[in-house]
């Protein structure tokens, strides 16, 4: 494994790469696995496994609670993924940074918290037609709890949003709140958060982005975003499943009522009444998710020390490269076409059904996803009921896209 | 490479009928129609019966969007399930579920024989539903319903 040359510190070696990510070297029904179906779910580098191993094994007691030496060290574990987390989004302050399950519930507790606080009945929340489920349901129910009304954002047929009819959206000043994605997990649109973010302010309305998708692929920056609210997860960011991200400005999460009560996000408890842990444990009830949380922080180590400039020149090469191929596939409809786009590759096959063609991909090894990808509405604005889906990371490889082209030729032959 | 692999799933007769469904259509009369929908995939398949005198199926048709598997599974259920006694589609039903479901059948239905080109869906657990959601349609359709309810 270790016999090429070593290349400059500059260069994006993937083999070597591929070499901490111990899943990659399984075989699938026989034949090299070659996972497309990151945007879903990415693989864990070896130092995510054994960092949370490692705690398990030799430090591990519960947080925030115990005056011994144990629960001392994994606080501090714990607390230190809070400090990288606030670098990682350029956060001005660690105390802004809430973690959650994911990215679900990061937007349900705004939903809940803020929407139900600081949104009056009569206001209006916007969201786009390329949202997520996630980033949808949320808001109907707060819509139907709490009488706020939901407006959508539409995007063009090519699959960006459509800046001129958002700007109509706002344009009574009854929008509280604009939440939308920062890269679609359907089209890998790039949405224009500053201009968003502008805009929403220049109407009054705060603005949250979801960035499920984006922070895998780009440097965050919050601040320069001009963002009110920030949320990912932590399994697409190469790290385990049951941890997510919120970002909120201090002073919004000063105002925002608890979310979920219980153990940890209380000063003191009496039957009559109990006051409020300050920020951000007011939003962390109960034991959190230690060890999903350390295993983040070494997620986002492992990320910084590639780079995201590196990260993303390499997925920038892997996309052009899988848009001309996959173009060149007679009856293959590669669904949206912004301009700014990342690893994430939408597709249709005349007289092939995207579930068919996954079937058939999967019997190569090959892993995509197929269906409508929690984004029904999105499938219905763009005339589709299902595409299939290949989504890159940084451990993806031109070759693995040059088999997924040719196995793509294969399967438009077997249904013809 | 080629898909050797999967002709235990997409047999010709499969694919035959996923291409061209002889069934897909909406009879002229129409006694009774239900919808079953696949939420995870957006499939959907909607079924008509026109009942003969004596209450058997006398006509049966659909309408469906979907994947080959559900396409061809709705064309081999009406062309085995016309002719025959709401009871008697229930008892076939059941065993082309369990066909589905294990790979085998230990039914004497001679019309088990039509439908087993789908058996290689057993193979692949996230499939089965495809093959099974039209006939899912059609018990609701016969027992007056106008919707599956899904599993």
């Amino acid at each position: 494994m270790n016999q090429i040359a070593p290349l400059p510190a500059t260069a994006f070696d993937v083999e070597r790469i591929r070499a901490d990510f111990p899943i990659l070297s399984q075989t699938v029904r026989g034949k090299k696995l070659v996972f497309l179906d990151s945007a879903a779910s990415a693989q864990k580098p070896r130092a995510v496994i054994d960092a949370m191993t490692l705690a398990m094994e030799t430090q591990y007691a519960n947080v925030h609670r115990g005056l011994h030496w144990m629960s001392e060290r994994t606080t501090d574990a714990y607390e230190s993924v809070r400090d990288q987390v606030a670098a990682l989004l350029h956060a001005p302050s660690r105390d802004e940074i809430i973690f959650t399950r994911n990215t679900t519930e990061a937007i349900n507790l705004v939903a809940h918290s803020y929407g139900r606080s600081a949104l009056q009945p009569g206001q209006a929340v916007v969201i786009s037609e390329m949202e997520h489920h996630s980033n949808i349901v949320p808001w109907q129910m707060l819509r139907d709890a709490h009488g706020i009304e939901l407006r959508v954002a539409p995007v063009t047929d090519g699959g960006e949003l459509d800046l001129a009819a958002l700007e109509t959206l706002l344009g009574d000043r009854r929008v509280g709140l604009v939440s939308i994605t920062h890269m679609s997990n359907v089209l890998g649109t790039y949405t224009p958060a500053e201009r968003i973010a502008s805009l929403a302010h220049e109407y009054g309305a705060r603005v949250l982005f979801d960035g499920s998708q984006a922070v895998v692929h780009r440097a965050i920056n919050v601040q320069a975003l001009d963002a009110d609210f920030y949320v990912f997860t932590g399994h697409k960011l190469y790290g385990p499943t049951g941890i997510g991200v919120l970002w909120a400005r201090a002073e919004l999460l000063e105002q925002m009522p608890p979310f979920l009560g219980g153990g940890d996000m209380i000063a003191s408890v009496t039957f009559e009444h109990s006051t409020w842990a300050r920020v951000p444990h007011k939003f962390e009830a109960g034991t959190p998710a230690i060890l999903e949380a350390i295993g983040l922080g070494a997620a986002i180590s492992y990320v910084q020390s590639i780079g995201y400039d590196a990260i993303a020149a390499h997925e920038r090469a892997l996309t052009d490269h899988a848009l001309a191929t996959l173009s060149s596939i007679e009856g293959l409809h590669v669904i949206g076409r912004a301009q700014d786009r990342g690893g994430v590759v939408s597709f249709t096959m005349d007289g092939a059904h995207a579930h068919d063609i996954a079937t058939l991909l999967d019997r190569n090894g090959i892993a995509v996803r197929a269906g409508h990808h929690c984004a029904e509405p999105l499938m219905h604005r763009l005339g589709l009921d299902s595409t299939a889906r290949a989504s890159f990371a940084l451990y993806t490889t031109r070759g693995e896209i040059d088999t997924l082209s040719e196995s793509l030729h294969r399967v438009r032959s077997f249904f013809q | 490479m080629s898909f050797a692999e999967v002709s235990d799933l997409y047999q010709d007769v499969i694919l035959r009928h996923a291409r061209q469904p002889l069934h897909m259509r909406r009879p002229a009369q129409i006694d009774a129609t239900a919808s079953g929908d696949n939420p995870m995939c957006g499939d959907r398949c909607q079924v008509f019966v026109h009942f003969a005198p004596d209450g058997s199926a006398r006509n049966i048709g659909f309408e469906a969007r979907g994947c080959a598997i559900s396409m061809a599974s709705a064309d081999l259920m009406a062309e085995a399930a016309t002719g025959r006694m709401p009871a008697s589609v229930r008892a076939l039903a059941a065993d082309f579920a369990a066909l589905v479901r294990t790979g085998a059948t230990a039914s004497h239905d001679p019309a088990i024989e039509q439908l087993k080109p789908l058996s290689g869906v057993s193979e692949y657990p996230s499939r089965i539903k495809c093959a099974t959601l039209p006939w899912a349609a059609l018990l609701a359709a016969l027992d007056g319903a106008t919707e599956a309810t899904s599993e």
